[in-house]
């Protein structure tokens, strides 16, 4: 027989207690396997970058000019591997290990250009190049002024 | 004439609309997950030629109303209604398939529950007396969710664990006021509930107080228990969500029966990588359309309550900082 009875059931949890059951049924990050596999991937990265800079040396560049290219060359391995659609699996395994090389900035621009292509060069790629790689640059470029007017005081 | 209500939430059908067709149509992924077998049709790429996701989202859609049109073997003229929805903004989706289908077009937002409003709104109308046959549809796609809420598809993030993965897919159902098939005897309508979840990662535990109180809901207004079914499924809880509102509905003194089971949870396996599971209206709209609807049409299962579950955000209310509003909302289906 159908119930004619009006309000009353409530399911019968505290706000609080619920956050605590959440919390005790969230599985919680893997941080070993995270740290482990980021230190190995972001070594790996840097490691490769070394190598480049130690042949554009061999062949005859400046330190600082084959610094430049080597960084030029790891951003150009960053965005094709974007492109190829195999970045975001690196990322997916390495974590921050691929997110703060060069190679993860490069990602962080090429996805977007190529996730709003679809919307127009204007109001997609140009509106929404920076959407993932803007707080770094805007944060980056603010803390580099900083210490720059600190250091042109302090020496 | 009498109110076909029964306690706070729930609506009883007089005559119960019959479930005269249903079709899914999923993406490669579902595809291969343990229900592959149980979808209409498998789609071999995320875009199968459409030039955006967004446009590959809709004909799927448009798949699947049409498959459930043919199936059900009556004309489209005789449809009175259509009735559809899907996650992404202006309901887009459903709005192009609209377009092509020109039906009278009823475009319904439930989040991720939408399959199992549209089946209670279109009872409504049938049971009401303002159609004769009412078409149903909703879809979800990965990428076109991940770029609305989340990240750039091909940007290297690493997922949390408690994050579930967007069906591909679309399920559609035809109903009818009269003909042979399983009938849906009863609607609990959800309410809008919120325990403070903010992490839009974790949306099995924004939603599953919602799903808890419609079922809870749900046995009080129709003074029954889980016993009363053979399969009670969520929408798209996940592993998280599930454990939740089992726990929660233990506390509040609820019995589930033997079988509470999440359409989320078993839409792919722990092989696949979604982590907590599935999500999306064409999780449950998949689930129900494929695999329980032939389980009801065998006589496998005789009772089924279907509760969809939603998580009522934005980007920008969670950006804001605003807590997750889940809800719930059932439909009792019989064989």
């Amino acid at each position: 027989m159908p119930n004619q009875t009006l309000r009353k059931p409530a399911i019968s949890i505290s706000p609080e207690e619920y956050k605590a059951l959440a919390q005790k049924y969230t599985p919680k990050p893997t941080f070993t396997k995270n740290i482990l596999r980021a230190f190995f991937v972001g070594g790996l990265i840097c490691a490769l970058g070394q190598v480049i800079i130690n042949i554009f040396s061999g062949i005859g560049l400046t330190p600082k000019e084959a610094s430049n290219a080597g960084t030029a060359a790891m951003i150009f391995l960053g965005s094709l591997l974007t492109g190829l659609g195999v970045y975001d699996e690196i990322g997916k395994f390495g974590g921050a290990g691929s997110i703060i090389p060069v190679t993860g900035f490069a990602n962080s621009i090429v996805s977007p250009a190529m996730e709003f292509k679809r919307e127009g060069y204007v109001q997609g790629v140009g509106a929404k190049l920076f959407t993932v790689a803007g707080p770094v640059l805007v944060y980056g470029i603010a803390a580099s002024i900083i210490i720059g007017v600190l250091a042109y005081f302090l020496h | 004439m009498g109110l076909k209500r029964a306690g706070n939430q729930t609506v009883l059908f007089d005559n119960p609309p019959v479930i005269l067709s249903s079709y899914a149509v999923v993406g490669p992924k579902e595809g291969k997950g343990p229900l592959g077998k149980t979808f209409n049709s498998i789609w071999q790429d995320q875009l199968n030629g459409e030039k955006t996701w967004e446009l590959a989202e809709s004909k799927m859609l448009q798949e699947a109303l049409q498959g459930s049109v043919k199936q059900a073997g009556i004309g489209k003229e005789q449809i009175d209604f259509m009735l559809a929805g899907d996650l992404l903004n202006q309901i887009v989706s459903s709005n192009f398939a609209a377009r092509l289908m020109a039906l009278p077009f009823i475009g319904v937002y439930g989040a991720c529950s939408t399959m199992a409003l549209s089946l209670a709104l279109g009872s409504m109308l049938i049971d009401g007396g303002f159609a004769e046959h009412v078409l149903v549809g909703v879809s979800s796609h990965h990428d076109t969710a991940e770029r609305q809420f989340r990240a750039p598809t091909e940007q290297g993030t690493q997922r949390a664990m408690s994050a579930q993965w967007t069906v591909t897919g679309a399920g559609s159902v035809l109903l009818g006021k009269k003909g042979g098939g399983p009938r849906i005897t009863s609607a609990t309508i959800g309410r809008v509930i919120d325990y403070g979840e903010t992490d839009a990662s974790n949306m099995g535990s924004a939603m599953a107080p919602a799903v808890a109180d419609t079922i809870l809901n749900h046995f009080h207004d129709l003074q029954c228990t889980g016993q009363d079914y053979d399969h009670i499924a969520s929408g798209d809880l996940g592993t998280v969500g599930l454990a939740l509102a089992c726990e929660v509905l233990k506390q509040s003194g609820v019995d589930t029966g033997t079988e509470f089971t999440d359409c989320g949870v078993r839409i792919f396996d722990s092989t696949q990588d979604v982590h907590a599971g599935g999500s999306g209206c064409a999780c449950s709209a998949v689930v129900f359309a494929g695999d329980l609807m032939q389980k009801l049409k065998a006589r496998a299962l005789k009772r089924v309550l279907l509760i969809g579950s939603g998580a009522l955000h934005s980007p920008t209310s969670a950006l804001q900082g605003e807590s997750i509003p889940g809800i719930g909302h059932a439909v009792a289906i019989e064989a």
